[in-house]
């Protein structure tokens, strides 16, 4: 399964592309594969101040309802429009044309208590049933 | 065939003749002010009698109903609605009742309403009903309305309701819109309420602990006793879920339980149909100290008559526009008057009897993650079919070709690839036999021939139906410009 | 009797595959302690008993065949077509379960589908639901839904809305940070400059009912369009028969429409089962409580239906789902499409109208009498409220008209002190030109 090593990840399956003024923020390819066909994204509207570990955004499948939790604190900058346009995108490409939305970090050292793709793969790992 | 009666239609046809007005004509304009008059007509379909008749009674063969299908869905209670019920109700004088007609004039109606809320108490020990709240969840909600009433009554703010993790997904939802919180409890390892777990969470935050007994496994909670008492030494009051009490009739009773307030469907355990999706009927009992919290009005006895009294200073009010589902109610009274006690028993005990021996018949094929005796219903776990890459999903699919309805899959949560199965009473040893035999065919299939199940059902009038593109491009009404999808196939 | 099959020898067969010795070791797992010691319960009753005792129970109703009811208040009465109940009262409509498997359930998935569709085209709105349990829950949750999109705080209701309706509101939403505040009415319909000083931008919506519960017509535009002014959405709570004539709430720019439709072919019942209908705007489609039926394609191409848009719902997202509902009121659905769809637009536009000679040939001879007056002076469908100027009381008067078989209007008091004089009449279609006559006859002759 594809962890890119540039980005960093949350134990809920986030990932977030470090960057001091848009940080890009997704869900990962073990989280999509979970989630089957992605059906609706519901995103944040900009502007909107975040807390690290909040719910901004939600990822719908049939039968299933995901929160996603901010990576870090700060204010949505961007959101695609690609993803409430075609959710599919978020299954397609997870980690480039389904990104969801963007965040401008106000406290880039919480970025530094999130996992490395490394810490994150012996997470998914261990989740695995035997 | 699944031509829509607006594609049936055709301009200037007409179904039913409504009589002449008898008396004067007035024109239109004397009778509503143009402003508020329609400018165009709703698009109705136009329809002759037979169109009708002949479109409706074909689409009911394209359903798999109690009447034409074993239908065994866990925590739905789906048994035989007998057919007397519905003829009694029908009858004008149940049927074209007004809810404000003097009480002279519906004697009868208030007597069977106060009879049934008897009965309701006897059978399950608590104090008083009400038989307002039109469903099960809506009776969850005047239950939860009820437990904020009697803690703000006693200057407590008690925010929290502690829910098992393999709860009803309306527990918490009715403990949302009642504004408390939801704390999760996690089942222990025999699917039970764990009593240190239970004790760790009860503080003086929490409102009431809100469980199923039989829980949705179809397990009894064998610490009951401790669990009630436990949850009162914290001021907390019970909440019991009685979705499931077609286990408990004539059995066991939830108020000598210790149990505070629960609420009945009367379209699982007393027999109502279940009309496609409804009506239900949620009437809630309580124990006495609960009972002026009750919503109004209640139908009380005054000598010999009966008469509804609005009355109640500490009521949460109302849930209905009127006293609930009357219609469905009648049904149920004549339910309980048609078994008697004997008959609830018998039909308690042949529920159980009938889950045990399904789950005997099938435990050798897939696994019963607890393993404790079941009552009613239980929850086999499919997963040994996922190595043949074949889901619960696929083998519930694959059931209806069989001419089975599908169990309820995926619940409870707390169970991998779960199915969990409710055979109700009503069922014959060789319907139950027949219904085995298909789930072990189907396992055999599974290795064999896995993609027949991938792509099940293959005899109905549809095969599987896609759920994603339904949910991405969501189509919820017809438009007239709208072009029929091919059915040729069909 | 009861409904279980099982001879003693199944029992027996049973209990050994199971691998018990008796029936009582299937219970090991409940508790002594809890088992049940006494059921005072009567004896269990044969068909015909059953038959014979409920006829007794009939014996002391009155139905609205027997005495001719000028009720309405949300309940009035309306003719059934026979094919309604013939059709219905089919197995496969009775006795399936929500339509969860739905390549087994197209019957009713499609039913619902047209339901839908001919719910959206009576209120001329975008999205309708399939069901909910009855017109003041819909509106109830028409409120909740309000509360939750718009993230305001405050409700606006008139105090012509159904006093019922209002209370269910409030129990509803009770367990919200919110306030309900009521909308006077001098004159039977809201005070629309009470409104404007009552709007601001923490207004979640305004709430009234087409016909009110005086049988007025609500300026619904203009309160409509004063709630969008502060961003507040406008709610209705409609009458459907009457939508046959009267404007739709699509027409005067509504955000949510609610309505009791059991009189679409379902019988009164002494107030339930109700068919709570509930349509919004195509905006609110995913914020709705409720089940759906949506249209899609199965693995063949074939058109096909399924329930869709589920992750709103309890079942999947528990506590942040958008209401609590679950069961709705499916078989009455069935009911009220047969019935639309047997009527079609040219007789339902019919049955308004008869509806509304029925009503104002009611009006005009009340008025004649000299001892009722209107009161209020608005234009109404098929209920309108009088006061009753000689010296009886409308009770006084009901008793007397009870005894000639009549079911008089309804005193208002109990709901509104300050009309105690006043009393609500409805006439239907099922309401003959000889029951007026009757009517006023015993009224002459009080």
């Amino acid at each position: 399964m594809q962890i890119p090593p540039a980005l960093r990840y949350t134990k809920t399956h986030e990932w977030i592309f470090p960057d001091e003024h848009e940080a890009m923020v997704g869900i990962t390819a073990h989280a999509q594969e979970e989630l089957r066909d992605v059906v609706y994204v519901e995103l944040p509207p900009l502007g909107k101040q975040v807390n690290q570990g909040e719910p901004v955004a939600v990822v719908e499948s049939v039968k299933a309802a995901f929160d996603i939790y901010a990576p870090v604190s700060g204010t949505i900058v961007k959101t695609n429009a690609a993803v409430t346009q075609s959710p599919q995108v978020v299954n397609k490409d997870c980690y480039g044309e389904g990104w969801l939305f963007a965040i401008q970090p106000s406290r880039p050292s919480e970025v530094n208590t999130l996992m490395t793709a490394d810490a994150y793969t012996k997470l998914i790992t261990s989740e695995q049933p035997s | 065939m699944s031509e829509l009666i607006f594609e049936k239609s055709v301009p200037g046809r007409r179904g039913y003749r409504l009589p002449a007005h008898d008396g004067p004509q007035r024109p239109l304009r004397d009778l509503l002010p143009a402003e508020h008059l329609r400018r165009q007509p709703p698009r109705l379909p136009e329809a002759s009698e037979l169109d009708v008749v002949r479109h409706y009674t074909r689409l009911s063969q394209r359903n798999f109903s109690v009447d034409t299908h074993f239908y065994p869905l866990g925590s739905c209670t789906m048994k035989y609605n007998p057919k007397l019920n519905d003829r009694i109700a029908s009858w004008s004088r149940f049927a074209d009742m007004h809810p404000l007609h003097p009480a002279s004039c519906a004697q009868g109606l208030l007597r069977l309403l106060y009879e049934l809320e008897q009965l309701l108490c006897e059978i399950t020990g608590m104090h008083a009903f009400t038989l307002q709240p039109a469903a099960g969840a809506q009776g969850e909600l005047t239950g939860l309305k009820m437990v904020r009433a009697y803690h703000r009554a006693k200057r407590q703010d008690r925010s929290t309701i502690l829910i098992p993790d393999s709860a009803h997904g309306t527990n918490p939802a009715s403990a949302s819109l009642s504004g408390f919180q939801v704390m999760e409890l996690k089942s222990n390892a025999h699917g039970l309420i764990d009593l240190a777990e239970l004790r760790g969470r009860l503080s003086n935050d929490v409102a009431a602990l809100m469980l199923t007994n039989p829980n949705t496994l179809g397990l009894f909670e064998r610490d009951i006793l401790a669990i009630t008492a436990l949850c009162h030494e914290h001021g907390a009051l019970v909440y019991m879920d009685g979705a499931n009490m077609n286990a408990l009739l004539g059995l066991a009773k939830p108020g000598d339980m210790g149990v505070d307030l629960l609420q009945l469907n009367l379209h699982k355990t007393f027999s109502t149909p279940h009309g496609g999706g409804g009506p239900g009927a949620g009437p809630v009992g309580v124990s006495r100290s609960l009972e002026p919290f009750l919503p109004v009005p209640r139908v009380r006895k005054t000598g010999k008559r009966f008469v509804w009294d609005e009355r109640g200073r500490r009521s949460i009010g109302r849930v209905h526009a009127f006293y609930g589902n009357v219609g469905v109610l009648v049904r149920a009274y004549i339910y309980i008057r048609t078994l008697g006690r004997e008959g609830l028993e018998r039909t308690g005990r042949a529920a159980i009897l009938n889950a045990n021996y399904l789950k005997a018949r099938l435990a050798d094929v897939f696994p019963v993650p607890f393993a404790g005796r079941c009552l009613h219903e239980f929850v086999v776990s499919l997963t040994p079919l996922k190595a043949c890459g074949v889901t619960a999903w696929d083998v519930a699919k694959r059931l209806l070709d069989y001419g089975f309805y599908a169990p309820t899959v995926y619940f409870p949560l707390v169970v991998d690839e779960a199915f969990m199965i409710e055979p109700t009473e009503t069922e014959s040893r060789e319907t139950l036999e027949a219904f085995a035999n298909a789930l072990r065919g189907i396992a055999q299939e599974a290795r064999t021939n896995p993609e027949l199940l991938r792509r099940a059902p293959h005899q109905l009038p549809v095969n599987r139906v896609d759920d994603v593109k339904a949910a991405r491009e969501p189509n919820v009404r017809w438009t007239p410009s709208q072009v029929p999808v091919s059915n040729t196939s069909g | 009797m009861d409904y279980t099959p099982h001879t003693d020898a199944d029992i027996q067969d049973m209990l050994q595959t199971i691998g018990v010795g008796s029936p009582e070791d299937l219970l090991a797992e409940i508790p002594q302690e809890v088992r049940c010691r006494s059921l005072n319960v009567p004896a269990g009753l044969s068909e015909t008993e059953v038959l014979t005792l409920c006829e007794q129970l009939a014996a002391s109703n009155r139905s609205m065949h027997e005495f001719a009811s000028f009720l309405g208040f949300g309940a009035a009465h309306h003719a059934i077509p026979t094919i309604v109940d013939a059709l219905s009262a089919r197995g496969e409509w009775l006795t399936p379960y929500t339509p969860y498997q739905a390549e087994a359930s197209q019957g009713t998935l499609q039913m619902i589908y047209e339901f839908q569709t001919m719910i959206c085209e009576l209120m001329g709105m975008e999205v309708a639901n399939a069901s909910l349990y009855d017109g003041a829950s819909a509106l109830a949750e028409a409120a909740t839904l309000a509360l939750r999109v718009t993230g305001r705080r405050r409700l606006l209701i008139g105090e012509t809305v159904h006093p019922h309706y209002r209370q269910v509101v409030s129990t509803y939403v009770s367990g919200f940070p919110c306030v309900v505040q009521e909308l006077p009415a001098a004159s039977g319909v809201a005070d629309l400059e009470a409104l404007s000083a009552a709007l601001n931008d923490d207004v979640a919506a305004v709430i009234l009912q087409q016909p009110n519960v005086f049988g007025c017509l609500e300026p619904m535009e203009q309160a409509v369009a004063a709630a969008h002014q502060v961003g507040a959405l406008g709610v209705a709570s409609v009458s459907p028969i009457s939508l046959g004539l009267l404007q739709p709430p699509g027409a005067y720019g509504a955000d949510i429409a609610t309505a009791e439709g059991r009189s679409l072919g379902s019988p009164v019942a002494y107030g339930g089962p109700g068919l709570g209908l509930l349509t919004t705007t195509q905006a609110l489609l995913r914020k709705i409580p409720g089940r759906i039926a949506g249209c899609t394609v199965d693995q063949s191409g074939r058109r096909s239906f399924t329930l869709t848009l589920q992750t709103r719902e309890q079942h999947i997202r528990r506590e942040k789902a958008t209401s609590n509902v679950c069961t709705n009121e499916g078989w009455l659905c069935l009911r009220a499409t047969i019935f639309l769809s047997f009527l079609g637009p040219e007789g339902f536009r019919e049955l308004a109208q008869l509806n509304a000679q029925k009503a104002h040939e009611l009006h005009s001879r009340l008025v004649e009498l000299g001892f009722m007056k209107p009161l209020f002076d608005q234009p109404f469908f098929h209920e309108f409220a009088m006061r009753c100027l000689n010296d009886h009381t409308v009770e006084e008067i009901n008793r007397k008209l009870l005894r000639q078989g009549l079911i008089g209007g309804l005193p208002i008091g109990r709901w509104y002190p300050h009309h105690p004089d006043a009393s609500l009449w409805c006439a239907t279609e099922t309401i003959a030109q000889t029951d007026i006559d009757r009517l006023i006859d015993a009224l002459k002759r009080l």
